[in-house]
């Protein structure tokens, strides 16, 4: 039924193209195969329709998801990775200015403390400088006034000696020295 | 009875004659030819999905930019609504495509250059296409017969040109890749017989001719599949975004 209909449509063709159509006309207009063709292309087409959607699609698909992931997974990582050592950078930045600080200041710390040290050191040594050559002052005055003393008496002895061997006689030794003292009071002032 | 040029396009049983009913469905050149390329594809796809490579072989890429190419045509056309028929307008772009470019094999038989096997592909297409749009828009799939912002007293014939225009797309889709094939194979042979009678000297002519043909050909070959796969997304954008 189906047949004879499609080689009544044949038939309607092959003549319309029967004047371009030499003698054997165009073999796709013969519905011999007509069926058979249909019937082939729909069994194989479907065929590998079914192969191509079940089987084989999902594989390249699943395949170009993936490589898409792992880019952007690479991407992502590679990112992260920048990111860290951005940080790191600045970390390291961070601890160099603060270390350039701390030793700045530790600089001025021990330069202050240092110069504070020199200048106790120097006025505690000027000071027991100080105290030496008035204790060394003292010392000459006590030692020089003692000497005078001695002087004086040393005189005085050695006055009443000269007197009794000139005079040849004892005289006061009170008049002695308060001559002396006269006279080492007028002269002393030569020697202090 | 070979140097007529459409001798290439005989179709012929191959094995023993079958009948389903009273109806011949014997195996043919034909679907010799349909059972290759199908064999191809799936041997071609299936090498280039057996490793999967983040950084893909030769073969495996092949695969991914037909995959690529088809994928962004249906998105492209017919939006992310089509995704569910990518694998269809795939298997359908790489059939046509292989039988395109098998027949330019020499001694090869064009499954698509028989006008009966592209109508069956565009049949499908057409008959498809329809369910999904009254499945998806119901009555109102027919609205995409009234154009929008027509004058009210044109209306009638750009309906009636609207409904010859939408019947009519399975015999544009078909006739215009089986005539491509047909005509391009034809003329081949044709230049090929003017070898053989121009003789040594004169046959160098339309030899380069065959040459440069050939090239075009398989150009073709590409340009009707693509053409093919890409009128089948637009159709399937009709029925799935009504614009009217």
């Amino acid at each position: 039924m189906v047949r004879n209909y499609l080689k009544l449509i044949g038939f309607f063709i092959f003549l319309s193209g029967n004047c371009f159509a030499a003698n054997e006309g165009m073999p796709q207009l013969n519905p011999d195969y007509w069926i058979s063709q249909i019937f082939w292309v729909m069994l194989i087409f479907g065929t590998l329709y079914v192969i191509l959607w079940k089987a084989i699609l999902p594989k390249i698909n699943e395949n170009l998801e993936n490589r898409k992931s792992q880019i952007l997974t690479d991407l992502d990582e590679a990112q992260e990775l920048k990111n860290q050592s951005e940080k790191k950078i600045s970390e390291y930045n961070m601890i160099l200015s603060k270390a350039k600080q701390d030793a700045k200041k530790i600089l001025d710390g021990t330069r202050k403390k240092i110069s504070l040290d020199i200048e106790n050191k120097n006025n505690q040594f000027n000071l027991e400088i100080n105290k030496e050559i008035e204790n060394a002052e003292k010392e000459i005055k006590t030692l020089k006034l003692s000497s005078i003393k001695d002087i004086n008496k040393i005189s005085i002895e050695t006055s009443s000696e000269i007197v009794r061997k000139m005079v040849g006689t004892e005289i006061n030794s009170s008049s002695v020295s308060a001559a002396v003292e006269d006279i080492s009071k007028k002269e002393i002032i030569k020697y202090i | 009875m070979s140097t007529n040029p459409m001798h290439q396009f005989n179709v012929y049983r191959i094995g023993p004659e079958i009948n389903l009913g009273n109806v011949d469905i014997s195996f043919t050149n034909a679907s010799l030819f349909m059972i290759i390329s199908a064999l191809t594809i799936v041997s071609v796809l299936f090498v280039g999905t057996r490793r999967k490579a983040i950084v893909p072989t030769k073969i495996q890429l092949l695969t991914e930019l037909s995959y690529t190419l088809v994928s962004k045509m249906i998105s492209d056309t017919a939006g992310l609504k089509a995704k569910p028929y990518f694998p269809f307008v795939f298997s359908l772009f790489m059939f046509v495509l292989f039988c395109n470019m098998l027949g330019m094999l020499p001694y090869s038989f064009t499954v698509t250059s028989h006008i009966i096997v592209t109508f069956a592909l565009a049949a499908i297409i057409f008959l498809g296409v329809t369910i999904i749009g009254f499945v998806n828009h119901g009555i109102g799939y027919l609205k995409l017969f009234i154009p929008s912002g027509v004058p009210l007293f044109l209306l009638p014939l750009i309906v009636i040109i609207e409904i010859i225009s939408y019947l009519s797309r399975p015999v544009s889709l078909s006739v215009r890749l089986f005539a491509n094939m047909m005509a391009g194979h034809t003329m081949l042979k044709v230049f090929g017989g003017f070898v053989i009678s121009l003789g040594v000297l004169g046959g160098l002519l339309p030899l380069s001719f065959t040459v440069a043909l050939t090239g075009l050909e398989i150009l073709i070959a590409f340009l009707q599949a693509y053409v093919f796969a890409i009128l089948t997304c637009i159709y399937l954008n009709d029925a799935l975004n009504l614009k009217h």
